[in-house]
């Protein structure tokens, strides 16, 4: 069993960064998806694979720890779950918002818009010499 | 007054100027004056304690754990200082009233200041070297905004951003030194440093630790190589030079040689590298001085040599080199402090501070003349005025060295001829020679309160010269003795017979006044000769990193966003293959469950799922069922393996993630056009995959292995139900146990969604909205909106569905469910009734806004928690009971169930306004509103055919 779900994870981690390399907007934002399914179900596997022993308590009394699975990465898991909705919430927002103000969905950047500024951190020496004057 | 009263009111005093500066620039002048009054006269009621022998301290704990605590302490090296800041201080704000023009802004350059005072005094009086250094990080920064001052002056700019990063830089390096040093000593508080000379001295880091203080000393008190930035900051106004760059902020770093000396000196690393680079700063300083036209740039260079003279006297060791190292930190402050204020004087008057354009100006201001003489006499050390006494001293201890003593008695008269010259030069070409007619303005003498404080100085300087012992000995004596650690006394006076001093100094008078009368074809001379120049080098060296940086920048992102991440994923596998290959794994501990047949038809769909999905994942809906199955079989996978509460969760973040990316789909393309090359694929293709057997690997490896820690998780078992009364012990841990972490989270999912909202607010105005009303779809619509099974469904369902909500989340205490489930789940009934019935059917009927959910979700959770506070318990600690209510079975109320509502209302708010943005975007395309709950489109327009 523990081959299985390594195997499902890895296909989806694989699956996910394929995805996330693509150029147009929509791929990258499953890709995005895929990977939280993958990262998610890490994280929950930390408290390593149990079955039928949820963390719910049977009774009141003493607690026999060994009785059930870690409850700890569950919590932690169950706000990234609702946190990465969030998230693709906004990438795919952002995502429709570029493609309606720009006309298409690509993912990198125009080419002319690459060019960086020329260097201006060193102020002009001529221009120092007109302000203070 | 508690020493740390004494640290706090310069900072009280930073607020004053702000408040009361509407109230005229007196008013608050006057307030920082008297802060400033205060804490002097609070620190100078210590002095009789001080001169027992006392040393007052004032100890707060604030960061324990790493030692961090607020420790003040004054004894005579602190006093010392502290007069020093918080006397000058005084002066300089007086002068400052009348110095600044009616358009500079008075009350910000109070508050820099007083920020300035605040942060120098705490750095003298500090008992703990890491809030020393906090203090010291603060004086850069405050002298950074003070020497901007005149931000309109591209030299000011440019002066403070080169004294920022040099200082700040040296800083950076001394914090490394201060860590290193505590560690050696086991405590970070100075009073136990002290008392660990052996210990420091013995450890092989002590030439490190030395090194790093240095630097940071050095940069702070503009030694050699770093005195560059000091000449360059004289373009601030200059009460600022004659306040930091006389007595204080250039003193810091000789300070801190004073506080350290007990245990840092005495070593022959010690003895060579402060000396060494006391001697050539002073030199250098003084020899620059002799040629500089501005009077401020004269004055900085003599204050960089005179530095060096009190560094070099430090790094001798001995008691009596201390001794004057200590006076002539007092007379140097006198005398430079006076010097500046004259030249900022005279620049004010005059309206230049250029000596060519300057001279016979004795007539004109004779109180002025005065003051300036006496002063720069004073600095050439001629007797009997402070600056003699001091010079001798140093002079007397350069002959009486054990070590290279021919060098430096040879080396430090050449260094006091040359301040001979451009001290006599100060006198005769400013203010004697003829009278000139070509001033910019029309000079004559200030007002009193311009001239008071210079005045003040100048008497000092001339009762510290005739009765040195009456005056300065008492401070002298107690500052030593705190630099040395031992009883120090001073035995200061005027004649002391024919010795090698007094001939050195003649020399130097002599010289110097010679030099002065060759300075006309000397000064050609130096103007001609070649000289690196400080500031070029420093601007090429600083952008030259900038093109370095840029280039690294470049390099990993040029816009491409597939290359970036490429580059990213390549970096975590390389670091990951190099932890594997170079750590342990435990051994193989835990036993592989055996494969059911129906979790291994779970993990085919999975797989077969995710292939088909790259394989077609250019069709973009296919793509979108397959991510769908995907979800629906993680949470599957989560409900096999002991989860219930994640595969509810995961199960209707599903749903809502499908509507959501549905939803954006309608305007996007339908289909992804091929535009790689396939080379281009099989390498994506290959980091894919290496990326996804590095992942499958990690997981198999983990889950084979125990915990390699025992897991906290038992404490929260145990405590689940004692502490936090739910047998569900996910949704304790959430609410209780992690509440603060689940209040962050629904604070993050309530600024998404608000993120959201405001950027369909932009989408919908300017040229996204015109593209909008004129949107053509690119895909024919049903006639049928709203069908009628469906909307009668969900209608049925709406009551049904909100129940199930209400009972998942009255349960979540105990069962799986909670917050989180429940509110997905009323949100998705309710965004049923948006899809089946209509946006704008849906919306009239239910009144709450969105944002208002949200912000009272966030609210009722902080609400509960602060709750705790009224019983005296700290932040989110939940209380509980059970309850009985007729007909019903026994139920439990917990605080937890406030916060868990907060939850609820924030999930709700932030998905149904995530949605309901898209909708308005929808709208906006021109999308009929239906008058009645189930009408047909029978609009005669048909949407083109896709194309």
């Amino acid at each position: 069993m523990e081959f299985l779900v390594a195997s499902a994870i890895g296909a989806t981690t694989a699956a996910g960064i394929y995805l996330i390399l693509r150029l147009r907007t929509f791929a990258v934002v499953l890709g995005m998806t895929m990977l939280t399914y993958a990262i998610n179900a890490f994280l929950f596997t930390t408290g390593r694979l149990v079955v039928n022993m949820p963390p719910i308590l049977h009774g009141h009394g003493e607690v026999n720890v060994a009785d059930y699975t870690d409850p700890l990465p569950q919590a932690l898991v169950l706000t990234a779950i609702v946190i990465s909705f969030g998230m693709t919430a906004v990438v795919v927002m952002m995502a429709l918002g570029a493609f309606i103000e720009g006309g298409d969905d690509h993912i990198n950047m125009p080419e002319n818009d690459r060019i960086m500024p020329p260097l201006k951190t060193i102020d002009d020496p001529k221009q120092t010499e007109d302000e203070t004057a | 007054m508690s020493p740390a009263l004494i640290a706090m009111l310069p900072f009280i005093g930073a607020l004053l100027p702000g408040l009361l500066i509407r109230s005229g620039r007196s008013v608050a002048a006057t307030a920082c004056g008297t802060t400033t009054f205060v804490a002097l006269l609070g620190l100078l009621l210590h002095v009789p304690a001080i001169m027992r022998g006392e040393v007052i301290t004032a100890r707060f704990e604030w960061l324990p754990l790493i030692q961090l605590n607020a420790n003040f302490r004054i004894d005579g090296l602190s006093l010392l200082f502290g007069i020093l800041i918080l006397g000058i201080g005084l002066l300089i704000i007086t002068y400052a009233r009348f110095y600044l023009s009616r358009h500079d802004s008075i009350g910000k350059f109070y508050t820099y200041l007083m920020l300035f005072q605040g942060a120098m005094v705490g750095i003298v009086l500090s008992d703990n070297i890491l809030l020393l250094l906090v203090f010291w990080e603060l004086t850069s920064l405050s002298s950074f905004l003070l020497i901007g001052y005149w931000r309109h002056l591209p030299a000011g700019r440019q002066g403070a951003r080169m004294a920022l990063t040099v200082t700040g830089m040296g800083g950076l390096a001394m914090i490394a030194g201060m860590l290193i040093l505590g560690q050696i000593a086991g405590s970070y508080d100075i009073s136990d440093i002290l008392n660990a000379k052996e210990a420091i001295q013995a450890s092989p880091h002590y030439t490190t630790a030395l090194i790093l203080i240095l630097i940071g000393a050095f940069t702070k008190s503009a030694q050699f190589p770093f005195h560059f930035w000091l000449p360059h900051a004289m373009a601030a106004p200059t009460p600022v030079s004659a306040y930091l760059h006389s007595a204080t902020m250039v003193k810091a770093g000789l300070f801190l040689m004073a506080r350290l000396w007990p245990v840092l000196s005495g070593t022959a690393e010690w003895f060579w590298i402060v000396s060494i680079i006391g001697l050539i700063t002073m030199t250098l300083g003084a020899l620059i001085a002799v040629f500089k036209d501005d009077l401020k740039a004269l004055l900085a260079f003599s204050t960089v040599s005179h530095l060096g003279l009190i560094t070099m006297l430090l790094g001798f060791g001995t008691k009596d080199a201390a001794i004057a190292a200590v006076f002539h930190i007092i007379n140097h402050a006198t005398f430079k402090a006076a010097l500046f204020m004259t030249a900022g004087i005279i620049d004010h008057e005059t309206g230049t501070r250029s000596i060519a354009r300057l001279g016979g100006l004795r007539k004109l201001m004779p109180v002025t003349f005065l003051i300036g003489t006496v002063a720069a006499l004073s600095m050439a050390g001629i007797p009997p005025l402070n600056g003699f006494l001091s010079k001798e001293m140093m002079l007397y201890e350069a002959s009486h060295l054990e070590m290279a003593r021919q060098v430096f008695m040879v080396v430090a008269t050449i260094a006091a001829l040359f301040s001979v010259c451009y001290s006599l030069r100060f006198i005769v070409q400013v203010f004697l020679g003829n009278e000139r007619d070509d001033y910019p303005y029309h000079p004559h003498d200030p007002g009193f309160g311009m001239w008071a404080g210079p005045a003040l100085l100048v008497v000092l300087v001339v009762l510290i010269g005739l009765f040195p012992n009456t005056m300065a000995g008492w401070l002298v004596d107690a500052s030593a003795s705190a630099v040395t650690g031992e009883v120090a006394h001073a035995h200061i006076s005027l004649w002391h017979g024919v010795n090698a001093a007094l001939i050195m100094s003649l020399i130097a008078i002599a010289g110097g006044a010679f030099l002065l009368g060759l300075h006309r074809p000397l000064l050609a001379a130096w103007d001609a000769a070649p000289r690196p120049e400080a500031k070029a080098i420093f601007d090429w060296f600083v952008l030259r990193c900038v093109f370095v940086g840029r280039a690294i920048t470049a390099g990993l992102t040029n816009g491409s966003m597939p290359r970036a991440l490429a580059f990213f994923t390549l970096t975590v596998l390389g670091a990951a293959g190099v932890a594997w290959l170079t750590g342990e794994a435990g051994p193989v501990t835990r036993p592989m469950l055996p494969v059911e047949p129906v979790p291994f038809v779970g993990w085919l769909m999975a797989i077969v799922a995710t292939g088909c999905m790259v394989f077609f994942h250019r069709i973009r809906v296919l793509a979108l069922v397959l991510v769908g199955i995907v979800g629906l079989i993680t949470s599957i996978f989560f409900a096999y393996f002991s989860a219930p509460d994640l595969a509810l969760t995961q199960i209707s973040v599903e749903v809502v993630t499908v509507i959501l990316l549905l939803l954006a789909l309608n305007f996007l393309p339908k289909r992804t056009a091929t535009e790689t090359s396939s080379v281009h694929r099989g390498w994506d293709a290959f980091i894919a995959t290496l990326a996804g057997l590095g992942f499958g690997a990690l997981t198999y490896a983990m889950l084979r292995r125990d915990f390699a820690f025992p897991s906290i998780s038992s404490y929260m078992l145990e405590n689940s139900y004692k502490l936090g009364g739910g047998d569900n012990v996910v949704n304790v841990i959430l609410v209780d146990f992690r509440g603060y972490d689940t209040f962050g989270e629904i604070t993050v999912l309530g600024i998404a969604a608000l993120a959201i909202f405001a950027l369909t607010q932009t989408l919908l105005q300017g040229r996204s909205a015109k593209r909008l009303t004129n949107w053509v779809h690119d895909q024919r619509r049903a006639g049928d909106r709203h069908p009628l099974m469906l909307v009668i469904a969900t209608r049925v369902i709406l009551p049904i569905s909100l129940v199930v909500g209400i009972y998942i989340f009255l349960r979540g205490h105990n069962q799986p469910g909670g917050g989180f489930i429940a509110g997905l789940v009323v949100a998705i009934a309710l965004l049923m009734q948006y899809m089946a019935s209509g946006y704008a059917w849906a919306q009239d009927r239910q009144g709450l806004p969105y944002h208002a959910l949200i912000g009272a979700g966030v609210v009722a959770a902080g609400v509960t928690g602060i709750g705790a506070w009224f019983n005296g318990r700290p932040f989110l600690t939940s209380a509980y009971g059970y309850f009985k209510l007729p007909f019903l079975e026994e139920f439990e109320l917990a605080t937890a169930m406030g916060f868990d509502l907060g939850v609820f209302l924030c999930v709700v708010g932030a998905v149904m306004l995530a949605l309901n943005s898209l909708s308005r975007i929808a709208r906006k395309t021109g999308e009929t509103v239906n008058k009645k709950p189930m009408d047909i489109d029978l609009s005669d327009e048909q949407p083109k055919e896709a194309n």
